[in-house]
This record gives C-alpha cells, structure tokens and sequence, in this order.
C-alpha cells in the first residue's frame, strides 16, 4: 500500500490573510511540499496538470525532474496527465526521459480534462474527449512497448518508422493509473490494459465510486489480469487536521467556505457527513481513511490533497508533519492487517521489472 | 401486472399551494383512468420547496445530496411524470428549472421519452402561454414525450363550474389524465431498472476509431 499526496496547483487567495501568492511562489511551495512528501515517509507526489489561470503546474515533467534531482525514495506522478490534448508522442517522450533521470521512481495518472477552452487552445474539440482518450493512449502503449511504430488514427498525424526515444528504463514503461471522475468508458479503458484505475474520491459521495470501481474490477478480471481483488486501485482523499477535532474544524472553515470548488454551497459539516473530506483529528482522519477500504476494498495507492483553497505553506507542512508523525504510521499498520495475500502492492518500477524477469524466463 | 410508477413534481411554495393541489388533481385524473383500464398506478410526489438547499448545493458542488438524490431517482425511476410551476416573471419559477438542470447534467437524457404532462398555476389567466413557450420547450429539450394537453389554473379557475361545454379547468384536467392514461395503457410493462454500470465493450471502443482500409482488411 502506497501513501502520498496531490495537488492541484491553484493560486488562491488566503481568505483568513487576503494574501494572494506569486506564481512562483506556489511553484515553490509545491516543490517544498514534495520534498516534505518524502522526509515525512511518504511514497508519492503528484501533481496536477492544467493549461489556465488560476493553476499553475502546466508542464508538470519538468517540475516533477527538478523533485527527482532532490529526492531519493519517493514516487514521482501526475493527477492528471491530459491524454485528450497532449501529443501522446510527447507524453511518451518526456516520461520515458523523466523515468531516466528518476531512475525508474515515475508512473503517471491519465485524465481528459474537463475545461471546455482548453481542448480548442490545444486544437481538439471537448466532444471528442473520450476517442481521444481511447486512440491516444492506444498509441502512446504502441510507442513505450514497440521499437518501431507505424501508426495511423484519427486525431494524429500518422506516424512511418517512428522510435520513440529514449526507450523506457530497462525496458519498462512506466505504470499508467487511468483517472476519472464520472465515465464507465474510462474504467473500461484501465482494465481492458490491466492499469490501475484511479478514482479523485474528493467531491462526490462513495456511492458513485463504488460503482465505477466495482465496473473496474469486474471487467479487470473479465480481461484476464488478474481476480477482481488483483485490480490496481487508487483513491483520493481529502484531510485537514490539528490535535483536537473543533481547532482543525475551526481553522479550515474559513477556507472550505471560500474553497474555489464548493464555497458557497453546503456547509463543512454536510459536506464531510457526504463525501470523503475529513477534517479533525488525527484519530479521526485515520478512522475516516481506513473505512475507505470497507467501502471499495484492499487498494495499492492513497493519495492526500492536502494544499488547495489558499492554505498557506506554512501551515500545509504542518499537516505533513502531523501526517507522518501519527497517521501514517497507524494507516500503514492498519491497511496491513488482514490484508489477503493477493493483494498486490502499490506498483514500483523495481517489481514491475522483476515481474518481467519471472514472465521472460517462464517464456 | 407491476404497477406503474407515477411522479409528481410540484414547485408551489405555500402551503397549501395552488400548485400542489393542480399536480395531485392530474395525477389523481390519470390514476383513475388508469384503474379504469384495470392498471394500478402509484404516485410519488416530490416538492421542491423541501429540497430547496439540496438543489442549490447540487448546482455549486456538482452532486446531489442524499434527499436529491433519492427525489431525482423517483422522476428518472417514474414512468411517467406531472410537472407542474407556478409561473415567476412570465416563466417557470427558477427553482423548478433548477430542479430539472440538476436532474439533467449528469445524464442529458435522464427524462428521454418519458410522458410528462406539464402544468401552471398563476393569479391571472394571462400567463397562460407560459405552458406553451416555456415549459413545453424545455420537456421538448429534454426529449420528454410532452402530452398534447398542458393544463394551466388561474385563481379564478377554482371557481369554474365544472360544465363540459366550455373548457374549463376539471375538463382540462380529465382531458390531460386521459391522453396520459391512454399512452401508458399502450405501452408494454416497464422492464425494472438494473444498478449496472453500462459500459460498451473496449475493442468496440478502438474499433469505432480505426481508419476505414484497416477496417476493411479486418476478417
């Protein structure tokens, strides 16, 4: 099991201060976070990718290769990678060369992106959003497993005697999660490759993920990967805390008011009582996390968001300090227990490449 | 035979509402020509007014909440529904319409040939219109099957006589439960809903994308 933390990367005002950061500033912020992620014994950090204002990670290899130079452990990833309006020649290409420099510490989550302008800044069109998530990701898979790649579609120029370089480390592309908030398409898509399917689990009740990750894990085993316990799932999270419940419930109220995403809309106390956001104490945080596994089963990867709606640097380390020192520990002793023993672990490059090892001698 | 499922949407705001009383009065129109037919029917109504935070909160979060949820279950569940507002600056009230944009961002064909019969209540008959050019458009959006007779009660309406020869408001009522009644008699029994997820299989997902040579050279 896998622990880490996302991030959106938005550039919101502190409603408590009326502070709003530089662009550089939350840049920095996102890196410090990071490198946090892995002294407090983290596994992952992943950033978001986005092509307008008020977010700023819109080239997120090139900041997940400045982390790569400054960590040693920890797991460097994407939530999300837009497959629908990036070149998947490209995607392929800076994430082979990311898995390079990271020595083999990278995978990546897949998402289409649900700005509406954005799809006509890139030159496709929003309608087209799941083709193009199904015909890119078919190419960018042909370009990471095959040397030489002649390739004809829909949305892409096509390609003659193409090698994409450099080739993955050891032979090994990196994982893929496939995210998704709302399609069935999507979870079909992940377990039809036998990837990982990740569910954002943040705004919307359990309930609809549920059915979204049980359609996963049916049709993984459908396609033969494995047993519906095997299927890679990840989830997301989202938590406050402080050391008693009313301080944390007290100090992120402020924000969750004014939160970009549901300010203005039901109250901290609604929105906890129906969807995953857990706000309290660490206790609580661990009780709220741990039933996410009665909820949709033993899983490989939990990721925190942990910075968005304006909270300052400062206090967003304070949260990974409080998160390594008393929930981490706990969760991982949790999840542990009872665990079957089929259930894989979280995917690293070192197994992934064992793993082809026992597949080429079996062969 | 399983009986049918009837929901009733109502916006009125007072209590007792005028509205309400135009929804139970077309619903209880259409149960008795449908009991007529030897069809049972059961009705669910659904006020909006208690759901008046839960649809806010949908349109700022994105997700219904749980007593939302369950209300837009019982109109996509239904078989057929009544719909009925009172008319607010010469249109629907923003809360019904908010109710049906909740209902339909998820799934744009949530209410899809789904029988509606659309209703209006107002102080005077000249909103009447509204049936025509406001709610008739939206349940047509909706690619609802929107029932030729909409029924539309002015105060002075629940006064009326009641006399067939002239159109008033209980023979418009009696007309519209009929026409729905009829429809419903006509079609064959709902198949119950199932929980599962529809998904199209993946290699027809890639095969829809391949360029037509490939296609063809394909067995």
């Amino acid at each position: 099991m896998q622990f880490g933390i996302f991030t959106i990367g938005d550039v919101t005002q502190d409603p408590t201060t009326g502070r709003t950061p530089t662009e550089h500033e939350r840049i920095k912020a996102m890196t410090a976070m990071a490198v946090k992620a892995e002294e407090i014994g983290l596994d992952v950090f992943a950033t978001g990718e986005h092509h307008n204002r008020p977010f700023v990670p819109s080239s997120p290899t090139t900041m997940l290769g400045w982390i790569a130079a400054r960590t040693e452990r920890l797991i460097l990833s994407t939530a999300t990678t837009l497959i629908t309006t990036n070149d998947p020649v490209k995607i392929a290409e800076d994430f082979a060369m990311l898995q390079h420099l990271a020595d083999g510490r990278v995978d990546l989550m897949l998402g289409r992106g649900n700005t509406g302008p954005v799809y006509p800044w890139f030159g496709q069109d929003i309608r087209q959003g799941i083709p193009l998530a199904v015909e890119n990701y078919a190419l960018l898979h042909k370009l990471w497993r095959e040397d030489v790649v002649n390739w004809a579609g829909r949305f892409r120029t096509p390609l003659q005697e193409f090698t994409s370089t450099p080739r993955p480390l050891d032979g090994v592309p990196p994982f893929v999660w496939h995210g998704s908030i709302r399609s069935p398409e999507i979870a079909e898509q992940a377990a039809y490759y036998g990837d990982g399917f990740f569910a954002n689990n943040i705004f919307w009740p359990k309930e609809h993920f549920q059915r979204l990750i049980g359609l996963y894990r049916q049709r993984y085993a459908h396609y033969g990967h494995g047993t519906e316990e095997q299927a890679m799932v990840g989830l997301g999270g989202q938590l406050f805390m402080r050391k008693n419940s009313q301080d944390a419930i007290r100090e992120f109220r402020p924000y969750f008011d004014k939160a970009p995403v549901y300010g203005g809309g039901p109250s901290l106390e609604e929105f906890m009582d129906e969807t995953p956001l857990s706000v309290g104490s660490p206790q609580e945080i661990i009780e709220k996390t741990l039933a996410f596994r009665e909820s949709f089963g033993d899983y490989q990867r939990q990721l925190f968001l942990v910075d968005h709606a304006g909270l300052p640097l400062k206090t967003v380390l304070e949260q990974l300090d409080i998160l390594g020192e008393e929930v981490l520990p706990v969760l991982r002793a949790e999840f542990a227990k009872n665990r079957p023993a089929g259930v894989p672990d979280g995917p690293t490059h070192e197994a992934r490449v064992a793993e082809q090892l026992t597949q080429e001698v079996a062969e | 035979m399983s009986a049918l499922k009837l929901a009733v949407v109502s916006a009125g705001l007072s209590t007792p509402s005028a509205t309400r009383l135009l929804a139970d009065r077309l619903a209880e129109a259409t149960r008795a020509r449908l009991a007529g037919d030897g069809r049972e029917v059961t009705v669910e109504v659904v006020e909006l007014r208690e759901l008046a935070v839960p649809i806010a909160n949908n349109l700022v979060t994105g997700f219904p909440g749980k007593e939302l949820a369950r209300a837009v279950e019982t109109v996509t569940g239904a078989d057929a529904l009544i719909a009925v507002t009172p008319v607010f600056s010469a249109s629907y009230s923003g809360l019904f319409k908010s109710f049906f944009d909740v209902l339909s961002a998820g799934e744009s064909t949530a209410l899809a040939g789904k029988p509606v019969i659309v209703g209006a209540t107002g102080g005077t008959a000249r909103h009447s219109l509204v049936l025509e050019h406001a709610m008739r458009p939206l349940f047509a959006y909706l690619r609802a099957v929107v029932l030729p007779t909409a029924v539309y009660a002015a105060a002075e309406d629940w006064g009326g006589t009641g006399d067939a020869l002239t159109d008033t408001l209980p023979a418009r009522i009696e007309r519209a439960g009929g026409e729905l009644a009829a429809l419903l008699s006509a079609r064959p029994a709902p198949v119950p809903a199932t929980d599962d997820v529809p998904v199209v299989p993946f290699e027809q997902q890639l095969a829809a994308l391949r360029p037509r040579q490939e296609v063809q050279r394909a067995p």
